[in-house]
């Protein structure tokens, strides 16, 4: 970052008293932005009678410490923390292929009347999930089962006997309907970072592949896909903390206890009657722990998705 | 049909090469026999299809997650409307008999509604307007070639990743009347009276500040925990916006003798519309979509001053199951989020930035 080096920078390096208040500010947005995640950690160590009596941001005393809320939170959101991947990770890898591959149709292939599919998906990633909420529901515990179960008794029924149900009630099957909701809606956003990639890539290689007789499968496969792993991370690690972190489709698609994901779990621990906050606060840490770790080792991944590049 | 299909997509490749040759380079043509005699044929196919072979030869790229996608997005939608216009309610399918608006004459009537909708707007603007701000001072610091700017950076993004059930979660304790942060804080420095007398609404007899309940306070708490969570956001979209402004602009600006101050307000910020048009599109949505947040800190019963439209819709749609109802508030809020993006969409492509 030296491209800003001399003139003013200088000058404002040279004045002590204002890179103090700089440094100062700087440190003050770090109290700011940590203080309710350190709150939160600090608690969820402290006992009941402990974080009624002492300063939330203090650490826990001696007397006051316990791992037993620890414990609990962990014990009720483990099958969601399992729930939660199995139904996040298929989900994620599989809106960033299809996102990857609608992007190359949309950007290095080039045709009359694209941009309304281009504006089409991207008006897609800012539709506020309610106004699809209700029909959402119906397809998934209605139509689909009644399409499905006239279907298998028809075709199958000399097995079935007519008797086939789709099982809506299956804690599996409703998690594979939320994994399949979430990479239909992890499309438009998918696509969007990796067409701003692809836009960037030179034609010219393509075009020297085409001059060499290269079909459009062959292009995709042997030059763009390799050239997108860095894309991939982006977009993989960005879309993996948007559906782990969603509560609203999983409230809505998920009614089964066995199958509630995290998010569903840490939201009926911290809505409970009985306010223990440094169970809560550990559901809160627990839960966050696999998007926190993402975080911290991708970080610099996680800024790029979120910055669209 | 499907051979010439198939033979169309062999020679597609090849076909293309010949087209190019032919245009740029008419001594390469010349000793390549086979391509041309292939180029006769494949060009009276091409001219006779009647759509671009482009759009031919990118449709199995695109089109299958388009249908996935647009089914699930637009199909919904679109029998999201038709739904809003029956009167479906209760356990049990959809009817689709009648079509009326009178779902929407009942929300016009209903004050609920228009408590969520100026609820719902007050938090877009308010929200949005603020995260602007402080991300861009915040960005403005980062900018100030400094050390370790990775980790103030990575630190100030970081409630970002965090899910609205986490974040609503360490809030409601941040915000909690008798042991939370805030009001333990402010009781450290003797503030809490003269701040119960401020802020506490008529009739309320407490000693301490009900951050979540009180009518004067409860959307204002939502509104700053939003902003702690998504202004590093806005910082990551202005710093970008910032490392895009030549050198020169600020050396000519000192040159000039303008105060740091005077040189951000005059020359630099006025170059960070793009970054502020697309952040503050981002920022909106994410407002509309503060249903998270409200629901794992209020449940969707939140009170008037907390319910916004989108925490009035699941209310009405999966408590008291008044699906029609419940389809016309996402409507609405589906028209508000169009009202946002329209215009932004449009101007870039007015722009050619689509």
């Amino acid at each position: 970052m030296s491209i800003r080096d001399g003139g003013f920078i200088d000058e404002l390096r040279s004045t002590e008293n204002s890179r103090i208040g700089l440094y100062a500010m700087l440190l003050a947005g770090i109290v700011f932005y940590l203080f309710p995640v350190e709150t939160a950690v600090m608690t969820m160590f402290k006992t009941e009678s402990a974080f009624a009596q002492t300063l939330p941001f203090a650490p826990p005393g001696a007397d006051g410490f316990t791992l037993e809320a620890l414990a609990t939170a962990w014990n009720t959101l483990r099958p969601g923390l399992l729930n939660s991947l199995l139904m996040a990770i298929p989900a994620t890898i599989v809106s960033a292929l299809l996102g990857s591959m609608t992007a190359y149709g949309l950007t290095t292939i080039s045709w009359r009347g694209q941009v309304a599919v281009v504006v089409l998906i991207i008006a897609g990633i800012f539709i506020p999930y309610q106004a699809v909420l209700v029909p959402l529901a119906q397809f998934w515990f209605q139509v689909l089962p009644g399409l499905l179960n006239g279907f298998v008794n028809t075709v199958f029924g000399f097995i079935t006997g007519g008797n086939w149900q789709y099982p809506s009630r299956n804690g599996y099957v409703q998690l594979l309907q939320l994994s399949i909701t979430h990479a239909a809606y992890g499309i438009p956003i998918c696509t969007l970072l990796f067409r701003s990639y692809y836009q960037s890539i030179s034609d010219e290689m393509i075009e020297a592949a085409r001059l060499d007789g290269a079909s459009a499968f062959s292009i995709y496969r042997n030059i763009i896909l390799p050239l997108s792993l860095p894309m991939f991370a982006v977009t993989l690690i960005y879309q993996f903390t948007q559906v782990y972190n969603d509560l609203l489709f999983a409230l809505v698609l998920i009614n089964e206890p066995a199958s509630q994901v995290a998010t569903q779990r840490l939201a009926a621990l911290t809505g409970g009657v009985v306010q223990s906050f440094n169970t809560t606060m550990a559901g809160a840490i627990v839960a966050a722990l696999p998007t926190l770790l993402v975080y911290i080792v991708f970080g610099e991944q996680f800024a790029k998705g979120v910055a669209g590049e | 049909m499907r051979e010439i299909l198939s033979r169309l997509l062999a020679t597609g490749g090849r076909l293309r090469s010949a087209v190019s040759r032919d245009e740029s380079d008419g001594d390469q043509l010349a000793t390549d026999g086979g391509a041309t005699v292939k180029t006769t044929r494949g060009d009276s196919l091409r001219n006779s299809l009647p759509i671009e072979w482009e759009l031919i030869e990118s449709a199995p790229f695109w089109l299958p997650p388009v249908l996935f996608a647009g089914f699930f997005v637009y199909g919904a939608i679109a029998w999201n409307f038709l739904l809003s216009l029956t009167d479906y309610s209760g356990l049990g399918g959809a009817q689709y008999e009648t079509f009326d608006f009178s779902m929407y004459t009942r929300m016009l009537n209903d004050g609920t509604f228009w408590q969520a909708a100026q609820n719902t707007v007050v938090l877009l603007v308010v929200f949005t307007v603020l995260c602007l701000a402080l991300g861009l001072f915040v960005a403005i610091l980062i900018d100030q070639q400094i050390r370790f700017e990775n980790t103030f950076r990575t630190i100030y993004l970081l409630p970002m990743s965090l899910s609205f059930v986490v974040t609503a979660t360490m809030w409601a304790w941040v915000y909690n009347a008798r042991n939370g942060v805030l009001n333990q804080l402010f009781r450290l420095f003797n503030l809490e009276g003269a701040l119960v007398g401020l802020l506490r609404p008529a009739g309320v007899n407490a000693e301490v500040v009900q951050w979540l309940s009180w009518n004067t306070t409860a959307l204002a708490a939502v509104i700053f925990a939003l902003i702690w969570q998504f202004s590093g956001y806005a910082m990551v979209v202005f710093l970008a916006g910032l490392r895009a402004i030549p050198t020169e602009h600020y050396e000519a600006a000192r040159v000039d003798g303008a105060s740091t101050i005077r040189m951000y307000a005059r020359v630099i910020i006025p170059q960070l519309r793009a970054s502020a048009v697309s952040a503050s599109v981002v920022l909106m949505v994410f407002a509309l979509k503060a249903f998270d947040f409200i629901y794992a800190l209020r449940g969707s019963q939140p009170g008037a001053n907390m319910d916004i439209l989108a925490t009035m819709m699941y209310r009405v749609a999966f408590d008291s199951l008044q699906w029609a109802y419940g389809s016309a508030v996402a409507i609405v809020l589906f028209a508000l989020a169009l009202l946002v993006i329209g215009p932004y969409l449009y101007s870039e492509y007015r722009r050619g930035e689509l």
